[in-house]
């Protein structure tokens, strides 16, 4: 472990990768504090930038940048307007904004970057010890295994993500599932699904859908519900008394030992992510604390504050070990990452830190550096930060539509893809509107094609489906799926019996 | 009919066309030696139809959530903003189909100005300004540095379609 340490520290400290994590964390700070821009917008706008860097190592520490900024970025727009950029930190805007609305923006937005920091750092520095121990399990796995891996996966993504409507969240997958098929097939090269469309023999782009998934339906919102973006003019009041006292930081310091563990922890679980990390850190605290400190929470407590964000940072740290080293992404976001190592020539797995050790320690370590960066940066700036909130929305939104065009074209160097772009983007409208989760149907077309060139790899050395009971672990594995499907579904029909109300 | 059932037939639908292409219409062009591998091109799909048609059915006869929190309220449609969104909409299908013959510089200032006049903006120099910032920019960041080209003038000025 040392030794790859050292290899990702010269990777990492060399000029040209600091002045990425920069400008990652610069990036993602500014476009995550606009209403609607969550993490996985931004990375998608910035993957065509960080492909062109050609260096993955580079590549994935920008993006890890833009995706530590865009975080803090979004609990700057929640703390000073109530505008949670991302869903991770409504959790944050509960505490924040009343601190802000009390004239104590400042303090509340340094709570929320050192609590962010320490979140982030206790979680890369478990990250650094559990990521090698996991790996060396995932070296057993075969193809079999990864199919029920990713099974597993998929499930429990379906499972949590879907505010326990769990029938939606499967149907959301098996749709990305389904539209991941479409174009040419591993097997035999042929075109599957295209019905004649020529434009779709390559099958459908992934920046395409996590455009049309995520950045498109947030400007038709912005669009439809003008309320949405307008600040309501606290900003006179805004940025005074930065400084905390030495008994805020005695309180807050339990808070961020216990958050960084259990929102480390609940980020290595696929699916669950930073949002469940910071909604649970928030209620767990609440109910740690004592009956007079309970009352100050939703009233502008630093307790109520300091949870979510540091859980939010540990479990945006934690995403990254399943990714790492299984490939399986745990969230939007690390979906997003996971197609970008792809387009980039690199396999996310086990193998990625024995092949490969300079990229994943550096990444490691530039998360470390990102971190510093954005504790760094954003203290002084926080005065200034405030005023990207100002820019007119009939200026933002067109600009924010064409980013989103302009993403896809330059991936795709295609005009269809856009009307695709578009197409799918207003059925994605719709089916948030219905209450449909996005994130497992974009998680299911990234995993799609992974599961299907397992699942007939696996099929091909049995000469049939014999290996899901000839190998114990594809078994147990499958089960745990089945499990986790039905767990909340029991769940629901044993508590409607209790009151059938 | 709610839109969650509305959307669970969508889901159904879907699901049943995906299968009958899978079951019926793949291995129609499937060549002779490939019907010796035990698994097909359409052996994935077809799992995937099965589970999605079982899962439909699942979605569309079982009962509505009740406490489905959604952004936009349904009873209210006509309290919200519908024609900026179907114009913004509208252009961008415009912006998709022009983007080649008008080249990128010319579709990308349209695009910007109507956008925010769309919007409500009406300081057209400011907006001119700024529109030709960033589609300039844009266009000398994506050409020049990222080195991806990018037509930047309409067909009759660079020649040929």
């Amino acid at each position: 472990m040392l030794d790859g340490l050292l290899v990702g520290l010269m990777t990492a400290l060399s000029l040209k990768m600091i002045l990425l994590v920069v400008a990652g964390c610069l990036i993602g700070t500014f476009i995550g504090m606009l209403p609607g821009l969550g993490p996985m917008s931004i990375i998608a706008i910035m993957i065509p930038v960080a492909i062109s860097i050609g260096d993955p190592a580079g590549a994935l520490i920008l993006l890890a940048g833009v995706y530590y900024g865009a975080i803090f970025g979004g609990s700057t727009s929640s703390i000073l307007i109530n505008a949670p950029g991302v869903a991770g930190t409504v959790a944050t805007s509960f505490d924040g904004y009343p601190m802000a609305r009390a004239g104590k923006a400042g303090k509340a937005l340094t709570i929320a970057a050192i609590s962010s920091f320490c979140g982030g750092t206790i979680g890369v520095i478990l990250l650094m010890v559990f990521a090698p121990v996991l790996a060396s399990v995932a070296l057993l796995f075969h193809s079999a295994e990864y199919f029920a891996l990713m099974v597993v996966g998929l499930s429990a993504i379906a499972a949590f993500s879907g505010n326990g409507q769990v029938g939606k969240a499967l149907a959301m997958t098996l749709l990305g599932l389904m539209l991941a098929t479409v174009g040419e097939s591993a097997l035999f090269n042929m075109p599957r699904f295209t019905y004649g469309v020529l434009d779709l023999q390559s099958g459908i782009g992934f920046i395409t859908l996590a455009m049309a998934m995520f950045a498109l339906p947030e400007a038709i919102f912005l669009i439809l519900d003008p309320a949405r973006t307008k600040p309501k003019s606290e900003q006179e009041n805004a940025v005074k008394d930065l400084r905390i006292t030495r008994e805020e930081a005695k309180t807050i310091a339990p808070v961020i030992a216990r958050q960084s563990l259990l929102g480390f922890f609940i980020g290595v679980l696929p699916g669950a992510g930073a949002t469940i990390a910071s909604f649970l850190g928030y209620a767990v605290e609440r109910n740690l604390s004592t009956k007079e400190e309970q009352k100050e929470f939703g009233e502008g407590s630093i307790k109520g504050l300091a949870a979510p964000e540091t859980a939010n940072n540990a479990a945006c740290t934690g995403s990254f070990v399943p990714l790492l080293t299984l490939g399986i992404p745990g969230s939007g976001t690390t979906a997003i990452l996971l197609g970008a190592l792809i387009a980039l020539n690199v396999t996310p797995g086990p193998r990625l830190m024995v092949d490969q050790p300079e990229i994943f320690w550096s990444v490691i370590i530039s998360m470390y550096i990102g971190n510093l960066v954005l504790l760094v940066l954003n203290l002084p700036l926080i005065p200034y930060i405030a005023k990207i909130l100002t820019v007119p929305r009939s200026y933002l939104i067109p600009f924010i539509l064409f980013f989103t065009l302009m993403g896809v074209y330059i991936g795709q160097n295609n005009a269809a893809e856009l009307l695709i772009l578009i197409g799918l983007g207003v059925m994605a409208c719709i089916f948030r509107v219905a209450g449909y989760p996005l994130a497992p149907l974009l998680i299911g077309f990234i995993l799609g094609p992974m599961l299907e060139n397992n699942f007939s790899r696996s099929i091909q050395l049995y000469d049939g489906i014999g290996f899901l009971w000839q190998r114990p672990m594809t078994g147990a594995l499958l089960l745990m799926a089945i499990v986790l499907v039905l767990l909340p579904t029991i769940r629901v029909f044993l508590s409607r019996r209790r009151n059938p109300a | 009919m709610s839109l969650e059932r509305s959307l669970a037939f969508f889901f159904l639908t879907t699901s049943i066309i995906y299968g009958y292409t899978a079951f019926f219409v793949i291995d129609v062009s499937l060549p002779p030696f490939a019907k010796l591998s035990p698994v097909w091109p359409s052996s994935f799909p077809k799992i995937l139809a099965a589970m999605g048609v079982l899962l439909g059915f699942f979605l569309v006869f079982s009962k509505p959530s009740p406490n489905t929190k959604t952004e936009i309220d349904l009873h209210q449609l006509q309290s919200y903003s519908w024609f900026p969104v179907f114009a913004l909409l509208g252009m961008m299908v415009i912006y998709a189909l022009l983007l080649r013959p008008m080249g990128f510089i010319v579709s990308t200032f349209s695009f910007l100005v109507i956008g925010s006049v769309v919007l409500g903006e009406r300081k057209l120099l400011l907006l001119s300004i700024i529109a030709s910032i960033g589609s300039g920019g844009i266009w000398y960041l994506v050409q020049q540095v990222l080195g991806i080209y990018l037509r930047p003038w309409p067909w009759f000025l660079s020649g040929g379609f």
